[in-house]
């Protein structure tokens, strides 16, 4: 396996080999909250956060299991892990913007269930990363999450003004946007040395 | 704000604005166990009804028997776990139901992927992480936490295997097209000659948004056909009651 560079993980995992458009992670808040650009980034960010805690710890975990030969019990730790990170950005917000944390509303808590962040942990795992590529993984997974959330929200505001017609609004409709942005990310194949 | 959590939307995954759920009586009737199980076979089907559980949906559709094999390590997950947080569910405290729940989820999950890795290595290669992605399957917690953490055992259980085979079906429906459609083939069997020239991009993630859009729009289509139908039958039926 050839050990990839920092910029080349960062690179790939934000373009060419986005979370969203490129691996279906995350695909639930994806469709559910991007109605808006004040939703969307604010989710992303938070979503950003999740990740990163949750890589670091899934490396931390790591060590100690596999010299302990407790693989099997890997994926119930990450999730453990991934909840109460969860639960700890939940409390933050509500303390720190009331506001925002009725506008995300059921999809904070979600956060938990959102494959990007659980994802991020095994993809890390399988791939061998060591410590400064998990963070860059995890960092540039969660920039490529809100970049993809952000585009698709402005999108739909500005399709919200449009005359679209009756039996494509709805889910069809973001899917087929999804789709669309989905073949323009495919233009940045190869970008950072590996698809 | 547009995004009400919990209207019109019995589980937290789903996306309230984008579909129309039915919001199920709260009349307390209980529906017997076959009911239970067709529910989720088509009416309510968790692909193309809920939208729920999107990354494997997506992810794994390549070919129809990547679709079908995930779809059924779903099903034994939902069903086993729905089966156990139902028997548990008046010994679950209700502040740590969600950690419960997902424990018990992993736990399921830990012995599919272990139980594929022995059956078929070829398969667990071509699903990779995704097998393990089910735990955060938002589909299995939401019918856990919907469903089975106020049902008996048994009714749970049905309902679990009713959606999981459902969502089979979704994702076989979206597979078989990406694979033919994008490889020429179904089930590894060539279906047309050697001069077929394959639609590549179905098989690469924007054929998967492509393709599921596809048949929302198919459905929309149908079921906005019906609804004129039934409009035209009863204005008919005025004119000549009139």
């Amino acid at each position: 396996m050839v050990r990839e560079s920092i910029g080349q993980i960062l690179v790939t995992t934000i373009l060419s080999g986005n979370f969203v458009l490129a691996m279906f992670l995350g695909m639930c808040p994806f469709l559910g909250v991007t109605h808006s650009v004040a939703v969307a980034a604010p989710l992303g960010l938070a979503t950003t956060f999740v990740i990163v805690i949750a890589s670091l710890s899934a490396f931390l975990l790591n060590m100690v299991l596999t010299p302990l030969h407790l693989e099997f019990l890997r994926l119930i730790c990450y999730i453990v892990v991934i909840a109460a990170s969860v639960q700890l950005v939940e409390m933050f917000v509500k303390k720190s913007s009331p506001a925002l944390f009725r506008a995300l509303g059921i999809y904070l808590p979600l956060i938990t269930t959102n494959c990007a962040v659980l994802g991020v942990a095994l993809f890390q795992t399988a791939r061998e990363y060591d410590f400064m590529q998990s963070l860059t993984f995890a960092v540039g997974g969660g920039l490529g999450f809100t970049l993809a959330l952000v585009l698709l929200a402005s999108v739909r505001e500005r399709i919200q003004l449009s005359d679209v017609p009756g039996v494509l609004q709805g889910t069809a409709m973001s899917l087929m946007l999804a789709g669309i942005l989905a073949l323009a990310f495919m233009g940045f194949a190869g970008m950072g040395g590996g698809a | 704000m547009e995004n009400k959590p919990g209207e019109g939307c019995e589980t937290g995954g789903c996306h309230s604005a984008a579909v129309p759920i039915k919001v199920v009586a709260l009349t307390p009737q209980t529906p017997s166990n076959w009911m239970e199980f067709a529910e989720g076979l088509w009416e309510r089907n968790p692909v193309f009804v809920m939208v729920l559980g999107m990354c494997p949906t997506l992810a794994v559709t390549v070919s129809a028997i990547n679709s079908i094999s995930m779809g059924l390590a779903t099903t034994f997950v939902l069903a086993a776990s729905c089966w156990l947080i139902s028997l548990m569910r008046h010994m679950i405290p209700k502040e740590v139901r969600i950690a419960t729940y997902i424990v018990i989820i992993a736990t399921f999950v830990t012995v599919v992927d272990y139980a594929i890795q022995a059956i078929s290595l070829d398969l667990y290669e071509a699903l990779g992480a995704y097998i393990q992605l089910i735990v955060a399957n938002c589909l299995v917690l939401g019918r856990a936490e919907a469903h089975a953490a106020r049902t008996a055992p048994m009714a749970a259980t049905m309902n679990a295997t009713g959606m999981g085979l459902g969502f089979t079906l979704g994702l076989f429906m979206i597979g078989g097209v990406r694979e033919i459609l994008g490889s020429g083939t179904f089930f590894d069997i060539h279906l047309f000659g050697s001069n077929f020239q394959p639609w590549v991009v179905m098989v690469l993630p924007p054929g998967g948004f492509f393709v599921m859009g596809g048949w929302l729009l198919l459905f929309a289509i149908i079921r906005k056909r019906k609804e004129k139908a039934a409009l035209a039958a009863t204005e008919m039926e005025v004119q000549h009651g009139a």
